[in-house]
């Protein structure tokens, strides 16, 4: 199958103060298509760092990032944008949701950025929100939900503009052991019926 | 195209929604805008009223004949026989009884304590001529009668009435060792007469021991009768005499004081829109720092950076526009009609009303619109310059 991500000689370094700091050295990675993928290292490995490169979230010091076999380590803060949201969606440990908005509408935002009718948003909202099992708390603000139940809105909200892929930075990172598993367990199936 | 107004729409409402939630720091914004605007607008009131009130005083058909390099009245003299010369002057409009409709007054200054301060100031006393009130039509007796020749009788002005102590009909007041009666009450429309007292010019030229006026007053036959009339006092030996419409007179005098409270209007509104500025940055830079984890939540999912520069900018403008309606309403509320005096011309005090025009509170609002723009421009370059993996880790 091909690489879905393809990384070659990926560096990427901070520079802090007069200190630059090397998180990446070099990095050589491929990811299929279809793939359910764990990066696990202490803190400060460069987990994140990899996910934000592979996200579009930010651009690496040296070699080349692909996905879906674009080249996205050369595109403008302007063309990532509009590249992120045609293929991510992200799911952060502290869920991100937007307290202002509705579990609806925060699922909706990134179909805003889509040339979808208001009638055809509506509709990819209810399902994302029926594969999560959130259906009934639609109207419901991030503030009127539990911990898995926001986690399950945002995931909603990543998956609703059907992605090329998913990127979870520390999913389970704010929930209890139970709960963690039940979302864990979400993102798995989610993966074998849709990845 | 669809889609970036969608984005900004869902990135402005968002950021809308959100005000109440930093109600505290938003209010920094609008109260300071709102008192930067309340001060100029009621400095420029002050000026609009004054000028308002000098503007409103005089005719283009009334002509004003001062001593040849006279500044004002106070610094005027004129003989009996100029001033007759002045009267039977070309193109002076006659009476049914075939007199010149001309008033030949003598201005003195009275000492009286002002009603809020308890402090004296002065006020003019107009001697004027029998042929008065046929030469100002505006002044009408609202109380009492109007005051007797020969007879130390005076009638007092609206605005004076209500500033100074002592002038209610039927009081007495004294000056220049004599005791003069108020016998009446007249209003003129608005004019700065009003801030004065009148009486006979002949008691007034008795009781200061005079015998020279100040100036004299005509009526002309049309308003285009002006340049005979001054045409024939100037090209007369005898005479050495300014001549100047009734208007342009006081637009003159004016015209100074006008100009230093639009400076001090500028001046003072100026430093207070700076800080109010500032208070906008700070209010701006501190809404985009509290909203930085959704800004980057927002950019992460594919929003642009544009659609978030709006959105910070129309929140500053917002906040702006309800300090600039806040503050044009409370210099509207407070002040729009106060009755405040000044020093005008003759050293004396001119009574005038604060006008808050429309004119001037789109003014303010316009500077207040000018502080949100310029106060909303630097946060929302930050906000769209936001590094988003950084912002997103420091949640």
């Amino acid at each position: 199958m091909a690489a879905i991500v393809s990384l070659r000689n990926v560096v990427k370094r901070y520079t802090r103060g007069k200190h630059s700091v090397e998180v990446l050295h070099g990095l050589n990675l491929d990811i299929e298509t279809g793939d359910f993928v764990a990066l696990m290292g202490p803190s400060g490995s460069g987990k994140t760092t990899l996910l934000n490169l592979i996200g579009g979230l930010d651009t690496a010091s040296g070699g080349e990032v692909s996905v879906a076999g674009e080249r996205i380590d050369s595109l403008s803060g302007g063309q990532l944008a509009k590249w992120r949201a045609r293929h991510v969606g992200f799911v952060f440990q502290f869920y991100n949701l937007l307290p202002q908005l509705s579990a609806e509408r925060n699922v909706e935002l990134p179909l805003l950025l889509t040339s979808l009718s208001a009638a055809q948003r509506k509709k990819n909202v209810q399902t994302a929100l029926a594969i999560v099992g959130l259906s009934d708390r639609a109207k419901h603000k991030p503030t009127e939900l539990s911990g898995g139940q926001a986690q399950r809105v945002a995931i909603a909200r990543a998956l609703v503009s059907d992605p090329t892929l998913l990127v979870c930075d520390e999913p389970t990172g704010d929930l209890d052991r139970a709960t963690a598993d039940e979302i864990l367990g979400l993102l798995q199936s989610l993966n074998r019926e849709q990845g | 195209m669809a889609t970036l107004s969608h984005q900004i729409i869902a990135v402005t409402a968002n950021n809308l929604r959100s005000v109440p939630q930093r109600w505290g720091i938003s209010a920094v914004i609008v109260i300071g805008i709102a008192v930067t605007v309340a001060v100029l607008v009621s400095v420029l009131a002050m000026a609009a009223g004054f000028g308002k009130t000098l503007a409103n005083t005089g005719r283009a058909d009334r002509a004003l004949v001062l001593r040849g390099g006279s500044q004002s009245e106070l610094a005027s003299t004129l003989s009996r026989d100029n001033a007759l010369t002045i009267m039977d002057a070309r193109g002076v409009r006659k009476g049914a009884d075939g007199k010149s409709i001309a008033s030949a007054e003598m201005v003195a200054i009275v000492s009286l304590k002002q009603k809020n301060t308890g402090t004296k100031a002065n006020v003019t006393l107009r001697g004027v001529g029998p042929k008065a009130f046929e030469l100002r039509p505006e002044i009408k007796i609202t109380a009492g009668r109007m005051f007797r020749p020969a007879v130390r009788e005076l009638i007092v002005g609206k605005s004076a009435l209500a500033q100074f102590e002592g002038l209610e009909l039927g009081g007495h007041l004294t000056f220049h060792q004599g005791e003069w009666n108020v016998v009446g009450i007249f209003e003129t429309g608005g004019d700065s007469h009003e801030s004065e007292l009148m009486a006979d010019a002949e008691t007034v030229l008795s009781a200061y021991r005079r015998n020279l006026f100040q100036n004299v007053i005509v009526l002309l036959e049309s308003p285009q009768s002006f340049d005979a009339f001054k045409d024939a006092l100037t090209t007369n030996p005898t005479l050495s005499v300014d001549v100047k419409r009734e208007t342009e007179y006081y637009a003159e005098q004016s015209k100074q004081l006008s100009k230093l409270l639009f400076f001090v209007a500028y001046i003072v509104g100026g430093i207070m829109a700076v800080g109010a500025v500032f208070g906008a940055l700070n209010t701006m830079y501190s809404a985009v720092s509290s909203r930085s984890l959704e800004i980057a939540t927002l950019r992460a999912i594919g929003f642009g950076a544009l659609p978030v520069v709006v959105s910070v900018f129309v929140e500053a403008m917002l906040l702006a526009l309800i300090g600039g309606v806040l503050g044009a309403l409370a210099a509207w509320m407070f002040f729009n009609g106060n009755a405040v005096n000044t020093l005008g011309a003759n050293f004396t005090q001119v009574v005038f009303q604060l006008t808050v025009t429309p004119a001037l509170a789109v003014s303010g609002i316009v500077l207040a619109c000018i502080i949100g723009l310029v106060g909303g421009l630097f946060p929302a370059i930050r906000a769209a310059r936001l590094p988003i993996a950084a912002a997103l880790r420091a949640a």
